[in-house]
């Protein structure tokens, strides 16, 4: 290997020690082991975890303070009304009726921001995507890595979230653990159909509109503060198509104690199969937009 | 044969970007695609790299079919692709690094690698500052050596020194030069002449997706042009007006808007008939033919307009 076989490296300088120990076949002229599903995934997560080592300040403010205020004002605030003018919402205290919405639609939030302006930065202002693919990953790896980056940090924020909450005395039951499955799975449904859309936008103008039309009309339509019987008939189709309502029905029951809800498996059906149906439609867009 | 490409053809819905061509590149060459943009050279180049899928014909990287091995291509392979693509929030290094963990390098692998091409790139000093307020020239070296990451067999640069100040161009010529002479192959795509006569070996002058003439720098000037040429400016503003004045001039009279061009073996000659003619043109300039005579009499256009 290096400059000095038939079939020269390009080493500016001596060109890559020898290392037996350490994979040097990809590095060495010829053919070049193939990459495992890990290998692949490991090389794209540790991009990621760069980029989050120069921003993960900024996200503070977003991830936790954010939920934190709206505990404090919905959770303590209105909580305290309501349970002295009715006694609570279905049975229980408002804050515990209040903070399992709360936490779904905080994941909602992050899911949808972190699927919008940071898919469109390496799609298009940086186009690291398609710096990823000149190397031997795939369309399906580099979304599958940016998909595991967003669901991990969802799963901490909603884990400190649910621990703040439990501080406050808002969460009644340890089946609250599973609200973070439950609003990691809530959230892909919301990240998947975002990249497609994002890998069909020319331009970031759409996601402000997103998050008018979408992400708060479903925050306040989805069961997050009062139960969907509440709104007129008109609107209940909207909490039934989409996924927050269906994840804040799972979460709801497991923070009161019962993992599985009646019609826990439709609930999660439609979860899931947002996520694969939009999973497979962004690889088609990927792939025209990236390696047409 | 380090890449073969036969009747290899790229289509966007009704539009034929590439038209069929045939390419055969050896190891160790530096081969040029040179044609004005549109000539479908980019497009070439991404299916060289196993980025974008052939439409029809047969291309062959490293004996490979990039349809079936895209990945295990793309891990010999060097892409510096026409944009920077570079992350402009990390640093430098930062830029490197990451990108060699995409082939799969271990952190070790990549640390020693990317210390070897920072120094190849005259980037070491500015190794922890970020991309963003590096100058133009400085971000190509950088994508020249992030491409290097990976020790590739295969260079692929795509318009490498495309809006680079004429200093920055001549260093990256050095850079790709020295690539070059440690046996690194290039394949580059150029719509500069100049470019183009000082880094390939053998080249391909594309037009409108197909390949008009192939062959060293040298053998396509003697081919399709004269030794020398002479460019004649009037004070006009259509030259074609003084074309009759120069008929019969040398061995051929190409009329451009802002010049005439008189192709001769002796250019002085001409100016020296020209003043017998009793014309006096506003200036004459005697210069070697380039390839972009070449080009201006294949195609009958220019390279850059």
């Amino acid at each position: 290997m290096g400059a000095a076989g038939p079939t020269p490296g390009p080493s500016p300088t001596p060109g890559p020690a020898p290392s037996p120990s350490s994979a040097p076949s990809r590095l060495a002229a010829g053919p070049r082991p193939p990459l495992s599903w890990g290998e692949r995934t490991a090389g794209l997560l540790a991009f990621h975890l760069t980029l989050a080592k120069r921003t993960w300040r900024g996200q503070i403010v977003s991830r936790f303070l954010t939920p934190v205020f709206f505990l404090a004002a919905m959770g303590l605030g209105v909580g305290s009304l309501v349970d002295a003018a009715s006694g609570g919402v279905e049975g229980v205290p408002y804050l515990r009726y209040v903070v399992p919405g709360l936490v779904m639609s905080s994941a909602m939030t992050l899911a949808v921001s972190e699927s919008t302006w940071p898919v469109m930065t390496l799609l298009k202002w940086n186009q690291m995507y398609a710096a990823m693919l000149a190397t031997p990953q795939r369309v399906a790896d580099i979304v599958r890595a940016h998909w595991i980056v967003i669901a991990t940090g969802i799963a901490w924020a909603v884990a400190v979230f649910i621990g703040i909450a439990a501080i406050a005395g808002g969460v009644g039951s340890w089946w609250a653990l599973l609200g973070i499955p439950i609003a990691v799975l809530t959230a892909l449904a919301f990240v998947a159909p975002l990249f497609y859309v994002a890998a069909r936008s020319e331009t970031d103008e759409g996601f402000t509109t997103i998050f008018r039309l979408v992400v708060t009309p479903l925050m306040l339509f989805s069961g997050t503060f009062f139960p969907i019987a509440q709104l007129p008939g008109w609107l209940q189709p909207i909490p039934w198509a989409t996924p927050l309502w269906h994840g804040t029905v799972l979460a709801r029951s497991a923070f009161l104690g019962n993992p599985l809800p009646p019609w826990w498996w439709a609930h999660d059906g439609v979860l899931a199969a947002y996520v694969l149906v939009f999973h497979r439609l962004t690889l088609v867009a990927f792939r025209r937009r990236l390696a047409a | 044969m380090l890449l073969s490409a036969r009747g290899l053809t790229k289509r966007f819905g009704d539009f034929v970007a590439v038209d069929g061509i045939d390419v055969d590149v050896r190891r160790g060459e530096a081969f040029g695609f040179l044609g004005p943009n549109g000539a479908g050279k980019s497009s070439t180049m991404r299916m060289i790299g196993a980025t974008s899928p052939v439409s029809s014909g047969d291309l062959r990287i490293f004996g490979l079919d990039p349809a079936t091995h895209g990945p295990a291509i793309r891990a010999r392979l060097g892409i510096c692709p026409q944009k920077d693509l570079l992350d402009e929030e990390l640093s430098v290094q930062e830029n490197l690094w990451v990108y060699g963990r995409f082939f799969g390098l271990t952190r070790a692998q990549v640390r020693a690698r990317a210390e070897e091409l920072l120094d190849f790139a005259q980037l070491t000093e500015r190794r922890a500052d970020k991309v963003e307020p590096l100058s133009g020239g400085m971000k190509r070296r950088l994508v020249i050596a992030r491409s290097l990451i990976n020790n590739p067999e295969l260079l692929l640069l795509d318009e490498p020194t495309t809006g680079l100040d004429p200093q920055a161009r001549h260093t990256l010529w050095d850079k790709l030069f020295r690539l070059k002479r440690q046996g690194v192959t290039l394949i580059l795509t150029t719509h500069y002449m100049d470019e183009a006569e000082q880094l390939c070996d053998r080249l391909v002058v594309m037009d409108r997706g197909r390949i008009v003439a192939e062959g060293s720098p040298r053998a396509l000037i003697e081919a399709h042009s004269t030794r020398e040429v002479v460019e004649v400016r009037f004070d006009a503003d259509d030259h074609g007006a003084h074309a009759g004045a120069l008929a019969g001039l040398g061995e051929r009279v190409e009329v451009l808007p802002d010049r005439i061009l008189v192709y001769a073996a002796d250019g002085d000659a001409v100016v020296a008939a020209l003043a017998a003619r009793g014309v006096v043109p506003l200036s004459t300039l005697v210069r070697r033919s380039t390839l972009e005579d070449v080009f201006l009499h294949l195609t009958g256009r220019t390279l850059v307009d």
